[in-house]
């Protein structure tokens, strides 16, 4: 053991075929840290190599190996054909990828960010989404469209924008938000092997986070249920429902919380359309006690949709207090540094609004 | 007496036999075989202006006899289905948005008869013709436009949402279906099977920037498409002079060469399609072609059609320049066939489309339960949620 940690110090990168090849004697399960960057672009590249029929297009997504390097390599495997760049037109090339989508192939149409989406957003909608029931069920559309949603550091009001609550409104459209490196592997491969449009909305401040990656999830054909929520940490007390980034700030607040002796169950959404309203429900029923946590804008958001559907089920009978929402405030995302912070949800935010909710 | 009588009997029995009147009323049998009928000829047909191209499609084009009285026989279907369903809005048995194509069948007919059926097609909201000749019944038409579970689309698309194999609509958002028709190019580009997607829009779409955004792209990436654009002079209620800064549609393109065509003669639009799908078959990357033609309706059924132009207007296309009696009128002038022939495909066409509303008339709506299917492919089953909590829905691939 002594010598294979050694051996891991020294060369680092092959650290774990030496701990396969010193532990004979039984298979231990071999976990790697992973960023969320490199699962995407695992995903990407297993599913370009699996069916020919994918492909990737989008600004600077080839030769510039993707404007956040998520894409990093594939042009190079994959050529001119499967990794197309884009001029700066995505009305045009939103249409471009649907319209391949409808004649039989599998396109990964990436948005620089989801702001530019607002640009293509008929496309997205009215091209793709609705199509398989305008025509009941004539026209498919197996797309893709992906790219960083929210807030980032910086890049102020037009480059900041949630629209988690605008494509999750869509009948049509699959909604998905990934958190950690495996959802992020698991969930995109899912999308790209799913038949109909799929929202595929990443962060671009999660892009550098590693996370251990299971080995089952790092085989070909590990994928992620589209609809389901996870449980990231088990609580009595409380359930902080979230999604994307917002998961690390809710593990972080419960691990602060939990030294008070407050326990909170974190869920971590995965997927914002079609919501898992039943695992929020069973949590609702144990801790009697909810408080949503989003980076979007509070009005007519993913917290809002939550608190509803919670009044209109079993788990309102349950709930000791009304549910709390914690969002980004209801503004234009300013520059500086210190109003930036002060308009997302914080860590101290979550922990303030958990003892609100159980009024202690 | 007896062979005359057989000979009679043989003649009156015959398919080409048609007793004539004459002026004073007196009968004369008239016999007359196929052997009569000239079996091709040779049309001149208008030249087409062209933008940057060496040359344009040929000046002369070649009609069979089978393929004049097809061309006939198609062109005339659409305008008998659109006025089946101009009758059918006025007693609002058809609701919602309907906009017919009558004057504009050589656009459909000419192009159809210049591709494969394994080519592709898109085009905007004036589709009832397109989706004829792309192989829809005009049974399943009329009734997907009254909404019935019998239409094309079930009931659930209606006029401007009707979709074949190798038919992708019907769109409803104007300009939106060119971005998709150079995607559907581009998968054709991407599988090397040889096929073209021809792209249609009209004149009010033109000015459109996501069209030029496919024209970019199209061009940057040679995609075998080919679009058209069918200029009725009018979109909506607004002349092309009103709307476009330059109405040399054809030429909108810059960088992409086009051709502008007689969308009138049902002859001039095969051959300069022809002329197209080579181009882009033979690798050249996209081409823009412009269709000049006309549209007797208003814009929709709730456009009376007459605001914003004169009828001495409409009237003078439909005497001078109506593509069905183009075609029979080069038809009967060469011999190619009679006007008995003519008048019996026109009854045939008829009772086809009559037959076509009594079904559209008579078929159910479809069914309640069908309301929330056919939001996801290949699916599991998903519950919908209903106009209130207490309403839970079915939803099925």
């Amino acid at each position: 053991m002594a010598s294979s940690l050694r051996c891991f110090l020294r060369t680092g990168k092959n650290a774990v075929s030496a701990l396969q090849r010193r532990e004979f004697h039984r298979t231990l399960p071999v976990a790697v840290q992973v960023t969320v960057r490199d699962a995407l672009n695992q995903a990407m590249d297993e599913e370009l190599e699996r069916d020919e029929r994918v492909f990737l297009l989008g600004e600077e997504v080839a030769q510039y190996d993707g404007a956040y390097k998520v894409s990093r390599g594939l042009w190079k495997k994959y050529g001119d054909k499967r990794i197309i760049d884009t001029p700066i037109t995505e009305m045009g090339f939103a249409g471009i990828a649907v319209g391949a989508a409808m004649a039989g192939l599998r396109p990964i149409c990436e948005f620089m960010t989801f702001n530019f989406s607002m640009q293509a957003i008929d496309q997205v909608i009215n091209s793709a989404a609705k199509t398989y029931y305008m025509s009941a069920g004539q026209q498919s559309v197996p797309i893709v469209f992906r790219g960083p949603n929210g807030a980032s550091a910086g890049v102020a009001a037009q480059h900041s924008q949630c629209f988690a609550a605008w494509y999750g409104h869509c009948p049509g459209l699959k909604v998905v938000s990934p958190w950690s490196a495996e959802d992020a592997k698991g969930l995109l491969k899912s999308a790209i092997r799913d038949d109909n449009p799929v929202v595929f909305l990443e962060n671009e401040l999660m892009y550098g986070v590693p996370f251990e990656m299971s080995e089952e999830s790092q085989s070909k054909d590990f994928t992620i249920p589209i609809g389901k929520a996870k449980v990231e940490r088990q609580g009595n007390h409380i359930t902080l429902v979230t999604h994307s980034r917002y998961v690390s700030h809710c593990l972080d607040a419960a691990a602060v919380l939990a030294k008070e002796g407050i326990e909170c169950e974190v869920i971590n959404l995965r997927t914002i359309r079609p919501l898992d309203v039943e695992s929020i429900e069973t949590s609702v029923m144990k801790t009697n006690h909810l408080v949503t946590v989003e980076g979007g804008w509070p009005q007519y958001g993913v917290g809002a949709e939550i608190c509803a559907r919670i009044m209109e089920g079993p788990a309102f009978n349950y709930l000791d207090a009304p549910v709390t929402r914690v969002t980004g405030v209801d503004i234009p995302m300013p520059y500086a540094k210190i109003l930036e912070d002060n308009s997302v949800p914080q860590i101290k935010d979550v922990i303030f609004s958990v003892k609100k909710t159980l009024n202690v | 007496l007896k062979v005359i009588i057989r000979t009679l009997m043989v003649l009156l029995n015959h398919p080409d036999f048609i007793l004539m009147p004459l002026y004073d009323g007196a009968r004369v049998v008239v016999s007359r075989s196929f052997a009569d009928f000239t079996p091709q000829a040779s049309f001149d047909i208008k030249k087409c202006d062209v933008h940057r191209l060496e040359e344009g499609p040929p000046l002369k084009a070649e009609l069979t006899r089978e393929q004049g009285l097809q061309y006939y026989r198609i062109m005339q279907t659409v305008r008998r289905m659109e006025l089946k369903a101009d009758q059918l809005y006025k007693q609002k048995i058809i609701r919602g948005f309907c906009h017919l194509y009558d004057g504009q069948e050589a656009c459909a007919a000419g192009i159809e008869a210049a591709i494969n059926p394994s080519d592709h097609l898109i085009t905007a909201y004036r589709a009832h013709g397109y989706t004829y000749t792309r192989g829809v019944s005009v049974k399943e038409i009329l009734a997907e436009l009254t909404g019935r579970k019998g239409g094309v689309a079930k009931g659930k698309g209606g006029s401007m949402h009707m979709y074949a194999p190798r038919f992708y609509g019907g769109n409803g958002i104007v300009g939106a279906q060119v971005p998709l028709g150079a995607g559907i190019a581009l998968a054709c580009q991407y599988q090397g099977n040889d096929q073209v997607c021809v792209t249609l829009y009209g004149d009010g779409a033109a000015n459109q920037g996501q069209l030029f955004e496919s024209f970019n792209m199209a061009a940057l990436w040679k995609l075998p498409c080919i679009f058209i654009c069918e200029n009725n002079q009018y979109g909506m209620g607004t002349s092309m002079e009103r709307a476009s800064a330059s109405t040399d549609y054809y030429k909108r393109g810059d960088f992409v060469p086009g051709i502008r065509v007689d969308g009138m003669d049902v002859l001039c639009v095969r051959e300069a399609t022809k002329f197209a799908a080579d181009h882009c078959r033979s690798g050249k990357g996209p081409i823009i072609m412009e269709l000049q033609t006309y549209r007797y309706h208003g814009h929709s059924m709730s456009d009376p059609g007459v605001s914003y132009r004169t009828r001495e207007e409409i009237q003078e296309v439909r005497s001078k320049s109506d593509p069905i009696s183009m075609l029979k009128e080069r038809m009967l002038s060469n011999n190619m066939a009679s006007i008995e022939e003519f008048k019996e495909i026109d009854v045939a066409i008829r009772k086809e489309v009559e037959d076509a509303a009594q079904f559209a008339t008579s078929d159910p709506e479809p069914p309640l339960e069908e309301l929330c299917n056919h939001i996801f492919h290949n699916n599991p089953p998903l519950e919908v949620r209903g106009t209130n909590p207490w309403v839970t829905l079915k939803s099925v691939s």
